[in-house]
């Protein structure tokens, strides 16, 4: 019952948090609502076995993303702005076909016949994740996981040249 | 009633929704790029779900991962572009920003 | 070896330099400006009086024990255990790793002494003793580290350090560069140190008994045989590839070029980084893993090949260099290729014995030069200098007994190392009498151009001009413009301040011990011949597998295998042969003392030979040097001179040859790619134009026919061909929207 309580608290807290992002006027306010959904979404994680998961979004979404969301907002707009930055437009059609996405969506998850198990893997319930993470990471997702680590430098690479100042020479 | 994997694809639902809004009303373009990061995470919630409850290994979770990752970079390079535009136009606002109109 | 003694203090030998480090490091700019120079001093050279304190204990607890028990471990933590991988972060002492760090803390601590006298005018003190002691720590750890990886983490400490400590005054294009062109060079050999461990826990893997613990690979390395990688036996393979890793980081062909351009850096650096420790990393490295060589006949022939080349081409070019640290410098390359010889004929003891005297004599000679250097207000020109005998005796003397070990005069330490060395070289199951002749050789060159630097500095007339300072020819003029002001007060000489001077005391106690050194520690391993008892290789003789060559063989072969754990058939057979070769050495020692004083007899014949030709052409100048350098119309000299146009070489082919590659690549990327990308623009730009001009035109009709509610979405379809983001956006949505509801229903 408890338990229930608890999934609907987050639940509500990472929806809320999700619709904080689409409707605030201000995007700081933005910005901090989609600190709650991230929040929620980890906590999710930690009610769905993924302990490790729920520590990676905390480190890299809350820590690292929206740390650089917020740095970006201070670079584009004056600190003392205080009308809405903002600006929605189009509202109307827009939540029109979202609706059809949710409609088609919504059937979709209806109608599909999920396989479920049931089963809590005894290594989610128990241990942990980090140790079968890391064994995967080093074992059959190897090759993805050295192609990410290119990737990811790739962005380091790209960002750091986008974002510096144009030198000519 | 028990929690189960249905409630989890609610919330994700929900969230990819208020994401896809997001992207689709926003005119600064932070904003979409948190659009962005709502659809994305929804999309790991339902991973770690169908994870959970469908084959009840690590798969979701490690592919969770790799979103998470991908965000990452989606989300350096991305500001990195922000902020590129802001510097030649003084504006981010997408509306504004239209050098490649036909 | 199998039960190894657990201690707790092993770490503070590691740990006391990286505080004195962080200290400095983080406030040692406060310290110095606030508290005064003294504060950084005491903080840099307390935690080396610290680590050389728990190195002697660490020695004196190892002799207490048996020698097969020698062997202390100091387990910190847990580091790396992923699947069959498992790292800990542990220090291990036993008396391979006990001479190595008395040789860093004790010689180290010296060079730090004269530092403070040698670094005293140097605006950043501080940074100075921060990277040198995170040196220290860095070559402990590489010395200390029980496993592969701990050593590696050393191994990549002790470049970063270097790399910093060459590009110390980096304010100048070449000294930056020095320190680039040796973090790259050594880069290369990293490369090759990697795919080693990776290789060699790969093979082991196989077999379900992967591991990179020095200790567990002792007993497990026998699984190596049969496999193989890339088409060579594994132990084949991983003992090349970490050679490359050796030659790197001790400056063998081809990787040697870094090792004179570091002598950019201050003396001392270039005699505690570049003579006495970092650079025997690699001899270190082999002398740890010679279960492994022994395995691999084909790389130890190669090892005593690179060295045998190494030793003789460097000792050529030393004998036309003018810059007195230069010629150090290709003396201390052509010594580790001394080293490598002995380590490729499987004289473990006797490389590592040769590492530990030269690291006295060549330590002592570096800081020698350092006070000549200083005197002379950074003039580093022999052709400017000489008579410095009667201005500066101290550093004269210590000089003159180092030169002397170095050239293998008896009784003086590099007799007995070098000596020894070609002798294995000569009578090795590995050597030849060719690796012989060539190493005389070298001897005899190194007496050369070692006593020509002596003549040159040290005799004659003083040809600087008096008063002068900070010539302009000097290319390493590391700081001038500090040096002069630095010298007109700080030494009170007046009208003729630029006359030489013998360097402060804090700068000759150092050398006085180092000389000291240079004499006496060849009596640790007097061969038998002589009638000494190998004390030196009978230390080391647990940490070795199989028990030197010739003299002293049974004594320490047969408990070393047993202790390796091999069991009892392998010890067995082993004992058989350690008896069968024993009766082969009793028959050859009769003879081979024979052979062994005729050896000695030429090489110290050579080597004098060497001497007087010096002293004819630099001293006596009843030869002129010209007839040599002008021999066969100069080709060879000039050869020389230039250093066989090895850095031409290397910047025509791998520098050019890279930066071809990127103007290619530039010039495809700017051509090709940013062509297809603004091809693609110009047609989508086209296009949208043409497909504007019909919105306009055709669309717009329709939708005012169709009636308000189709005019927001036409207009919202015309947005698409704008360029807004959010109309791909919706585009996409709505695409999306569309393959749903066409699946659903």
């Amino acid at each position: 019952m408890i338990y229930a309580a608890l999934f609907y608290a987050i639940a509500l807290f990472t929806v809320a948090g999700a619709f904080g992002v689409a409707f605030s006027e201000n995007v700081v306010y933005s910005a901090f609502s989609l600190m709650a959904t991230l929040l929620g979404a980890a906590g999710l994680y930690v009610f769905l076995g993924a302990d490790f998961l729920a520590a990676v979004q905390l480190l890299v979404y809350v820590g690292g993303i929206l740390v650089l969301t917020l740095f970006a907002i201070m670079l584009t707009h004056q600190i003392s702005d205080v009308e809405v930055s903002n600006r929605a437009v189009g509202r109307w059609p827009a939540l029109g076909l979202v609706g059809f996405v949710g409609i088609a969506m919504a059937t979709a998850l209806v109608r599909a016949p999920w396989k479920v198990s049931g089963e809590v893997v005894a290594k989610a319930a128990g241990e942990g994740t980090t140790y079968g993470i890391g064994d995967a990471f080093l074992g059959p997702f190897l090759l993805p996981f050295e192609l990410a680590s290119i990737v990811l430098l790739t962005a380091l690479v790209g960002a750091i040249v986008l974002s510096r100042k144009e030198i000519r020479d | 009633m028990e929690i189960g994997l249905n409630h989890y694809l609610v919330v994700g639902l929900l969230v990819f929704l208020a994401g896809v809004f997001t992207v689709l009303t926003r005119r600064n373009a932070i904003g979409v790029l948190m659009g962005v990061e709502l659809v994305l995470n929804s999309a790991n919630i339902n991973y770690i779900a169908f994870s959970r409850f469908g084959t009840g290994g690590l798969e979701g979770q490690i592919f969770s991962i790799f979103v998470i990752m991908l965000a990452a970079a989606e989300a350096a390079i991305g500001l990195a572009i922000v902020l590129g535009i802001y510097r030649k136009f003084q504006t981010i606002d997408v509306e504004e920003v239209d050098s490649l109109r036909g | 070896m199998t039960n190894p003694i657990l201690v707790d203090y092993l770490r503070w030998i590691v740990l006391a330099p990286l505080l004195g480090a962080a200290i400095n490091g983080l406030a040692g700019a406060w310290l110095q400006k606030r508290v005064g120079r003294h504060a950084v001093t005491a903080v840099a050279l307390l935690p080396i009086g610290i680590a050389f304190a728990l190195a002697v204990k660490g020695f004196l607890q190892l002799l207490s024990i048996e020698p097969e028990q020698r062997f202390l471990l100091d387990s910190v933590s847990k580091w790396m255990h992923i699947g069959h991988l498992k790292v800990d972060m542990a220090f291990w002492l036993d008396p391979l790793s006990s001479m190595m760090t008395l040789v860093i803390t004790g010689i180290g601590g010296l060079i730090h002494l004269y530092s403070v006298g040698y670094m005293s005018e140097e605006p950043s003190y501080w940074r100075y003793f921060t990277y040198l002691n995170l040196f220290t720590a860095a070559m402990l750890t590489l010395v200390l580290g029980d496993s592969l990886l701990t050593m590696f983490v050393g191994w990549e400490g002790v470049g970063l350090c270097s790399y910093a400590l060459i590009g110390f005054w980096h304010r100048e294009w070449a000294n930056a560069s020095a320190g680039s062109k040796a973090f790259i060079t050594n880069r290369v050999g990293d490369f090759g140190f990697v795919l080693g461990m990776f290789g060699l826990f790969w093979a082991l893997d196989r077999t379900g008994q992967g591991t990179v613990v020095f200790r567990e690979l002792a007993q497990r390395v026998h699984l190596l045989d049969g496999q193989t990688i890339a088409g060579l036996a594994a132990a084949t393979f991983v003992t090349l590839m970490m050679f490359v890793g050796a030659t790197g980081k001790s400056a063998q062909i081809p990787l040697y070029v870094w090792l004179p351009d570091a002598m950019a850096g201050p003396t001392p650096v270039s005699a505690l980084i570049h003579a006495a420790t970092m650079v025997t990393a690699g001899v270190y490295m082999i002398c740890r893993l010679n279960f492994l060589f022994d395995m691999a006949p084909t790389t130890l022939h190669v090892v005593a090949a690179i060295g045998t080349l190494t030793a003789f081409f460097a000792a050529t070019i030393g004998v036309a260099q003018w810059d007195i640290k230069k010629v150090l410098a290709y003396s201390t390359v052509s010594q580790l290729g001394f080293m490598f010889i002995a380590m490729g004929v499987g004289a473990y003891t006797t490389g590592v014995f040769h590492l530990f005297t030269h690291a006295f004599f060549k330590a002592c000679l570096f800081l020698g030069s350092g006070s000549v250097i200083h005197a002379l207000h950074h003039e580093q020109d022999m052709r400017h200098m000489g008579g410095l005998k009667k201005y500066m005796p101290i550093t004269f003397w210590t000089f003159l007994l180092s030169t002397l070990a170095l050239c293998g005069i008896p009784p003086f330490a590099g007799f007995f190392s070098k000596d020894e060395i070609l002798w294995k070289a000569f009578s090795s199951p590995l050597g030849s009498p060719v690796l012989w002749a060539i190493g005389t050789l070298t001897a005899g060159f190194t007496a050369f151009y070692m006593f020509r630097q002596v003549f040159l500095v040290f005799y004659g007339e003083y040809r600087g001009s008096p008063g002068g300072h900070g010539h302009g020819h000097d290319d390493h003029g590391d700081d001038h413009g500090h040096a002069t002001t630095a010298h007109d007060d700080g030494h009170g000489h007046g009208g003729h301040h630029g006359d030489p001077h013998e360097s402060p005391a804090l700068m000759t106690i150092p050398l006085v011990i180092l000389a000291l050194g240079a004499v006496l520690t060849g009596f640790l391993n007097v061969p038998g011949a002589l009638g000494g008892h190998h004390v030196f290789d009978q230390w080391l003789a647990p940490v070795i597998a199989k028990a030197a060559h010739g003299e002293g063989h049974g004594a320490h072969g047969a408990p070393a295998a047993v202790a390796r754990g091999h069991g009892v058939e392998a010890a067995v057979e082993h004992e058989a042969k350690v008896l069968e070769h024993d009766l082969e050495t009793v028959e050859h020692d009769v003879e081979d003392a024979t052979w062994e004083y005729l050896l000695m007899a030429v090489s110290v014949t050579v080597a004098f030979g060497g001497i007087l030709l010096a002293w004819l052409m630099y001293r006596r100048k009843s030869l002129d040097p010209s007839t040599f350098s002008e021999a066969w119309s100069g080709g060879p000299y000039r050869a020389v001179y230039n250093k066989y146009w090895i850095d031409e070489l290397y910047d025509a082919t791998v520098i050019r040859g890279t930066l071809a590659l990127s103007n290619l690549l530039a010039t495809f990327d700017r051509v090709v790619v940013d062509g297809i990308v603004n091809g693609a623009g110009w047609v989508v730009r086209q296009v949208s134009a043409l497909e504007g001009a019909f919105d306009r035109g055709v669309v717009d009709g329709l939708v005012n026919l169709v009636g308000s509610t189709s005019l927001a979405l036409g207009n919202r379809a015309r947005a698409l061909q704008t360029g807004h983001i959010y109309s791909y956006l919706y585009a996409i949505v709505i695409g999306v929207v569309v393959v749903m509801f066409a699946r659903l229903l």
